[in-house]
């Protein structure tokens, strides 16, 4: 960072620090699992509890199970469309959910109390590991959805409307991944170097309208990650005519 | 070098991919799966059961408002009817009264009538009878007046 007129010990942010577990010849990044473990485990015991004992007249965390359930329906039913939606719900909820909870959980949760040998604790979805996971699952649906829906004919859609689209198309799948993997990634990322710079530099006041802005992107990178999800699985499985 | 070791040194970086990934995968897979068992599965049926409930409730009270809606034609219909019937009844047994009353009238004057009629007759003839018989005694008294006088002489 010696371009920078002044120098910041931005160390202390450690960015791109990681704390490796070794697991056999495999390394890990241990501060992301744990997070989204704890994360994961929020999730589930909110799921736990809410669909405990349920209601025809909805109490309490059920509502909002309900809700979100609803919420997500809507989502797969309006992208995926009425035929194959009911298939690919968990998925596309599951996505949202975890993209979710991650970045709130990160934005939320006071992570940097808690002293890493290495490396510190944050948003899951501010790993690329984790975003290029997700973007490959999601390329790896739509093909799974194309195909296992309309077998072989889903090609057609590669040369749909002309024969002309078809490297554009095939270029499409390598720029999905990538763009719903980077876009993640680096919104969620810049808004924690956002915040930790800015709280640097001015630890008062200052930083909690980003930290608030930096809600609801993490909020709005949900949905839109779950949405192209749900729009690309609903391009796989559409008939053309 | 921070600049290296921000984008993808040997060691950490921004980019840094490794077992993370697929690791972060499955374990996205299997969330989905657990989600799908505890989530969707149960509040699915929930709310869709609750929407199943609601539309057959819905139904059957548009069958019932319907059924309603039709008896209360069907009862007015008949309330008019018999509002209807009344009326008649009620002018069929005015006249009723009025022709037995005019009848009775009729009865009672010609009986009073005839009686009277009877009455006059009966006293007619009383009277001349009665005038007769005056006029044979003051025939008899005459006569005999004209006896005594002739005898006296």
């Amino acid at each position: 960072m010696g371009f920078l007129p002044f120098v910041f010990p931005l160390a202390e942010l450690e960015v791109g620090q990681h704390l490796y577990w070794q697991i056999g010849n495999f390394r890990i990044h241990g501060q992301v699992f744990m997070t989204s473990w704890l994360l994961i485990g929020a999730l589930l015991a909110l799921v736990v509890i809410g669909t405990k004992k349920m209601e025809r007249d909805p109490k309490g965390v059920q509502n909002l199970l309900e809700f979100l359930w609803d919420y997500i329906r809507d989502l797969a039913r309006t992208q995926i469309g009425e035929k194959v939606y009911r298939d690919w719900m968990p998925f596309i909820g599951t996505l949202f959910l975890f993209i979710f909870v991650s970045n709130w959980g990160g934005a939320l949760v006071p992570w940097k109390l808690i002293e890493l040998p290495s490396g510190e604790l944050g948003a899951p979805t501010a790993d690329i590991n984790t975003t290029v996971a997700l973007a490959l699952l999601v390329s790896l649906s739509y093909f799974y959805a194309g195909l296992s829906n309309k077998g072989l004919r889903y090609f057609e859609y590669y040369v749909h409307p002309t024969p002309i689209m078809l490297p554009f198309k095939i270029v499409e799948d390598f720029t999905k991944p990538l763009s719903l993997s980077f876009r993640l990634f680096g919104n969620i990322l810049a808004d924690e170097l956002v915040v930790a710079v800015l709280v640097f530099l001015v630890p008062l006041v200052l930083p909690v309208p980003v930290m608030f802005l930096g809600l609801f992107t993490s909020a709005i990178q949900a949905l839109i990650f779950a949405t192209l999800a749900a729009y690309y699985i609903g391009e796989a499985v559409e008939e053309h005519h | 070098m921070p600049t290296l070791f921000l984008f993808g040194a040997s060691e950490g970086g921004l980019f840094d991919f490794d077992a993370t990934l697929p690791l972060m995968a499955v374990q996205v897979v299997l969330l989905t799966f657990i989600l799908n068992a505890l989530f969707f599965k149960p509040v699915g049926q929930v709310v869709e059961e609750r929407e199943d409930y609601v539309n057959t409730s819905r139904a059957e009270a548009k069958k019932k408002i319907a059924e309603v809606e039709k008896l209360e034609t069907e009862l007015k219909d008949q309330l008019k009817e018999a509002r209807l019937e009344a009326q008649k009844v009620i002018l069929e047994a005015e006249n009723d009264s009025e022709n037995l009353y005019k009848e009775a009238l009729a009865l009672a004057t010609s009986e009073a009538n005839a009686s009277r009629e009877k009455a006059r007759l009966e006293i007619d003839s009383q009277r001349d009878e009665a005038l007769n018989q005056l006029k044979s005694e003051a025939d008899n008294l005459g006569d005999l007046i004209i006896e005594r006088l002739l005898a006296k002489k």
